[in-house]
């Protein structure tokens, strides 16, 4: 099994198999629109390579050109063609099939986590400092009201997070408080899930709106609590002292 | 009734009987029984013309309509903007090495220019009048506001006309001895051309991000919202994107003409026009997502409402779009590179097997990062296994740390590519080549391996340091290496013989379609961003100023608007190839006779280069 086509196969079938079912055995599966995503590059690279030269082109394009067309094919290749050309219209039959069908599984989405803020909360900034007595204030709101569902070590990890999906926000993940401005998190606290925008799902959240329980103060002060015990920083325009 | 008037045989009354008191009075009876009514009702109507807020065509819609006109107008004008620049550029070296090949190349690119000039004031007239007639409300405030650029920008554009009648008229006039003087000529068509972009750059992101002061002359406000926090990140990024674009889209022009190229000569200048149009966009095409990048900064720092609408909002997805756009441009450009090295140097093909391999792993490596969404789409079943719609590994691909590294890494690839196909088939001379070769290579892999550790080094420091100093500190760099190793390879290949001659025109019709991918990409990117910055405003004419209050205050969706990107990028290709065909009908009509190799081609060469007429394998002819 030598050329430019089985070394492209064998490439995407590895390719496959890792993204599948190996890389799955240290870490979360990986859904099937990144695979795809993945396979195609593959794909896309194969191709880029072996069309640089006319002889690669040749060796690469040839063999599919011969089988397509039927030329110099005998015995076994001969066999194969014929099942290849029956089982991949059926395959194509089932696919369109499959995505088709009723299902009771709701469809792919694509949730907006982090959506703009209305006007009113932009250029906000915390009027609180940043210092050991409002940390620990703030801690003990966290630890009051959040941390249930955010965990006591703010990974998302609460004791009620399993009941939850979409899950709690992970503050320790770099992709997540601290990517956003302090006023963000004032807004998404004060309002909770119900005052997302439609692109953010709000039918989605179970965020509790706090502003009926909370004081501006409080939410400001458990906000820096959030970030300190995530290990994370605010995202600011302006660099600290 | 007015016509009527104006056909009144008062124009065969002698003048001396008009200037007659009598006269004079009766005349003056009778406009103020005519004209009066007429002024009241041009009041009236002055009056019921400022009560309309918005006018539209139903079925087609306003916006819809305005988009299309907008988008080609754009398009057009990022064309016309951009070549100049490097038609002036290939002049001067033209001039300089006294190559007439390159004077002959600037004249091509000016023909293309002045070919599209009047379409593109064409479009920008169909414009105007559109804005007026449907958006009369945000044209009167915008007038209001900006009076006095109009005026500038009027007297710009009758420059720059007259400067490019000159230019291209001139031409063949003013060869030798005042060929100075044109290459004066072409310095101004750039000036003017470079502040007809930034005039209206002012009014477009004065609506994003206005600056509006209550007091003041005329002339102080219109500049305090001239000088928005956005101008000038966006006239920096328009002046690159206009030079990739008119690349790009000269590169096409060139790729096509080579297809159906018949005679040798034509091949020969057709492979190398390709060849200078796509050097000419990756030349921009690297320091622009730089620009770009500032762009945003900007946005973001003025408004996080704004910034997160198009970073992180319901425009993000767009984002993972421009990054499979400009992958797909950044593979092109290398692709072409590449078949460059492995056709046009004959016997090249092997020895640069291994590190074109290299390079499309790394790019397509960086690709696969850059194209990796924050929040994946996922089933629910899917999001259940994940813990959410980020994933717990793959998810750090997807913040900016990690776009900012794999992009700069990218750049760096396609700068190396250029560098290896500028050296092959040379070899070094030079005494220090073979230390200046180690010293490079040495400081090629400190700069990647500093712009990874950077990269994952910004996860865990605050937004504001990544922000302010580890991705400014990736770009200088990439600059870093750019700037040092252009003349010290400039300098090696002075001294360096030639083993292999590059032969030019025997390139497979591939790379003929990659040129046209090139172009057309660079064309669906352009109407992309232009969607996103559009958007960005969300349900505003002007951000926060003046809120849009007709049917069309909501943004359209995805779906939608990659439909009108496709559909924009359609008509621009056709709108294009249409001028470029008339261009070419011009030289058709001269019957000039033709040059000797042409005719002496063998017949089997005579047939077009997409036929399969250029020698090489059969599959690289059709493929």
């Amino acid at each position: 099994m030598k050329g430019p086509l089985s070394t492209t196969a064998i490439l995407l079938a590895g390719m496959y198999v890792f993204l599948k079912f190996i890389l799955p055995l240290f870490t979360a599966p990986l859904p099937a629109s990144l695979i795809y995503l993945y396979l195609v590059l593959t794909l896309s690279a194969t191709m880029i390579f072996f069309t640089m030269s006319g002889s690669s082109l040749d060796s690469f394009m040839g063999p599919i050109g011969r089988f397509l067309a039927g030329t110099d094919v005998g015995g076994t290749a001969k066999t194969a063609r014929l099942l290849v050309l029956i089982v991949f219209p059926l395959l194509v039959g089932w696919q369109t099939y499959t995505r088709l069908a009723p299902s009771d599984l709701p469809p792919a989405e694509n949730r907006t986590i982090h959506p703009a803020p209305p006007g009113e909360f932009v250029g906000l900034s915390n009027p609180y400092p940043t210092n050991e007595q409002n940390i620990q204030e703030g801690k003990g709101i966290y630890a009051a009201n959040c941390s249930p569902c955010h965990g006591p070590n703010f990974d998302g990890k609460g004791t009620a997070a399993p009941g939850f999906n979409p899950p709690p926000a992970n503050f320790a993940d770099p992709g997540t408080i601290a990517q956003l401005q302090e006023s963000y998190l004032f807004w998404r606290i004060k309002k909770g899930g119900v005052g997302l925008p439609i692109e953010g799902m709000p039918w989605k959240s179970a965020m509790p709106r706090w502003e009926h329980e909370l004081s501006d103060e409080k939410i400001w002060k458990v906000i820096i609590g959030e970030y300190d015990g995530a290990g994370q920083s605010p995202r600011t325009w302006e660099e600290e002292e | 009734m007015t016509y009527q008037i104006s056909k009144n045989p008062m124009t065969t009354i002698p003048a001396g009987r008009l200037l007659c008191l009598p006269s004079l009075l009766k005349w003056g009876a009778f406009l103020a029984l005519f004209l009066f009514p007429a002024f009241a009702l041009a009041q009236d109507g002055a009056t019921a013309a400022q009560a309309v807020g918005y006018r539209d065509i139903p079925g087609l819609g306003s916006r819809n309509i305005i988009w299309v006109i907008a988008q080609q107008h754009l398009l057009l004008a990022g064309f016309v903007l951009g070549v100049p620049l490097f038609a002036w550029v290939c002049e001067i070296v033209g001039w300089r090495t006294k190559e007439a090949r390159y004077d002959k190349l600037a004249k091509e690119f000016t023909k293309l220019l002045t070919s599209a000039y009047a379409t593109t004031a064409l479009f920008g007239g169909i414009l105007l009048f559109l804005l007026i007639a449907f958006y009369p409300k945000l044209m009167a405030y915008l007038t209001d506001v900006f009076f006095p650029s109009f005026l500038v920008y009027s007297m710009l554009f009758l420059l720059e006309t007259a400067t490019l009648y000159l230019y291209w008229y001139g031409w063949d006039a003013m060869q030798g001895n005042k060929k100075g003087f044109h290459i004066f000529l072409g310095l101004m068509l750039n000036v003017f051309a470079f502040f007809i972009m930034v005039i209206p750059n002012a009014w477009a992101t004065f609506q994003a991000s206005p600056v509006v002061i209550a007091e003041g002359t005329a002339l102080e406000r219109a500049w305090a919202a001239t000088w928005n926090p956005t101008w000038w990140p966006v006239n920096i990024h328009r002046f690159i994107a206009n030079i990739v674009l008119g690349g790009f889209i000269c590169g096409a022009y060139a790729g096509v003409r080579y297809l159906l190229a018949v005679s040798r000569e034509e091949r020969e200048h057709y492979d190398w026009m390709g060849y200078v149009g796509n050097f000419i966009g990756v030349f921009g095409m690297l320091p622009l997502p730089f620009a770009g990048y500032w762009l945003m900064r900007e946005i973001y720092q003025y408004n996080q409402q704004m910034g997160i609408t198009l970073m992180g909002g319901f425009l993000a997805w767009l984002f993972i779009l421009q990054a499979m756009l400009i992958g797909v441009l950044f593979l092109g450009a290398n692709y072409y590179f590449w078949l460059g090295i492995s056709h046009r140097i004959p016997g090249s093909e092997q020895s640069y097997k291994k590190p074109i391999l290299a390079m499309l792993v790394v790019l397509m490596v960086c690709l696969g990062v850059w194209m990796t969404p924050h929040s994946l789409v996922a089933s629910l079943e899917e999001a259940r296994k994940m813990g959410g719609t980020h994933h717990p590994l793959l998810g750090v691909f997807g913040v900016m740390s990690a776009k900012m590294t794999v992009s700069n890494l990218m750049i760096l690839v396609t700068f190396m590519s250029f560098i290896m196909y500028w050296r092959a088939g040379k070899q070094e001379t030079a005494g220090w080549a073979k230390v200046a070769k180690a010293i490079m290579g040495a400081m090629l892999v400190i700069a990647g391996v500093a712009v990874i550790v950077l990269g994952v080094w910004g996860y865990f420091v605050p937004a504001i340091v990544r922000i302010n100093y580890f991705s400014v500190a990736q770009v200088l760099i990439v600059l870093f290496i750019m700037v040092t190793f252009t003349p010290l390879t400039g300098l090696l290949m002075k001294s360096a013989k030639t083993t292999t001659e590059m032969v030019w025109g025997q390139m497979p019709i591939r790379a003929g379609y990659s040129l046209v991918l090139n172009a057309v990409m660079v064309i669906l990117l352009m109407s992309l961003m232009g969607y996103a910055r559009s958007s960005s405003r969300v349900h505003w004419h002007i951000y926060g100023v003046m809120r849009d209050t007709s049917e069309y205050a909501y943004s359209p969706a995805l779906g939608y608007a990659a439909a009108f990107m496709s559909l924009n990028t359609f008509v621009f290709c056709l709108l294009v190839a249409f001028i470029f065909w008339v261009a070419s009908m011009g030289d058709k009509g001269k019957g000039q006779p033709k040059p000797e190799a042409e005719a002496k081609v063998p017949v089997g060469d005579m047939t077009p280069a997409m036929a399969g007429g250029s020698p090489s394998s059969s599959y690289s002819q059709k493929g």
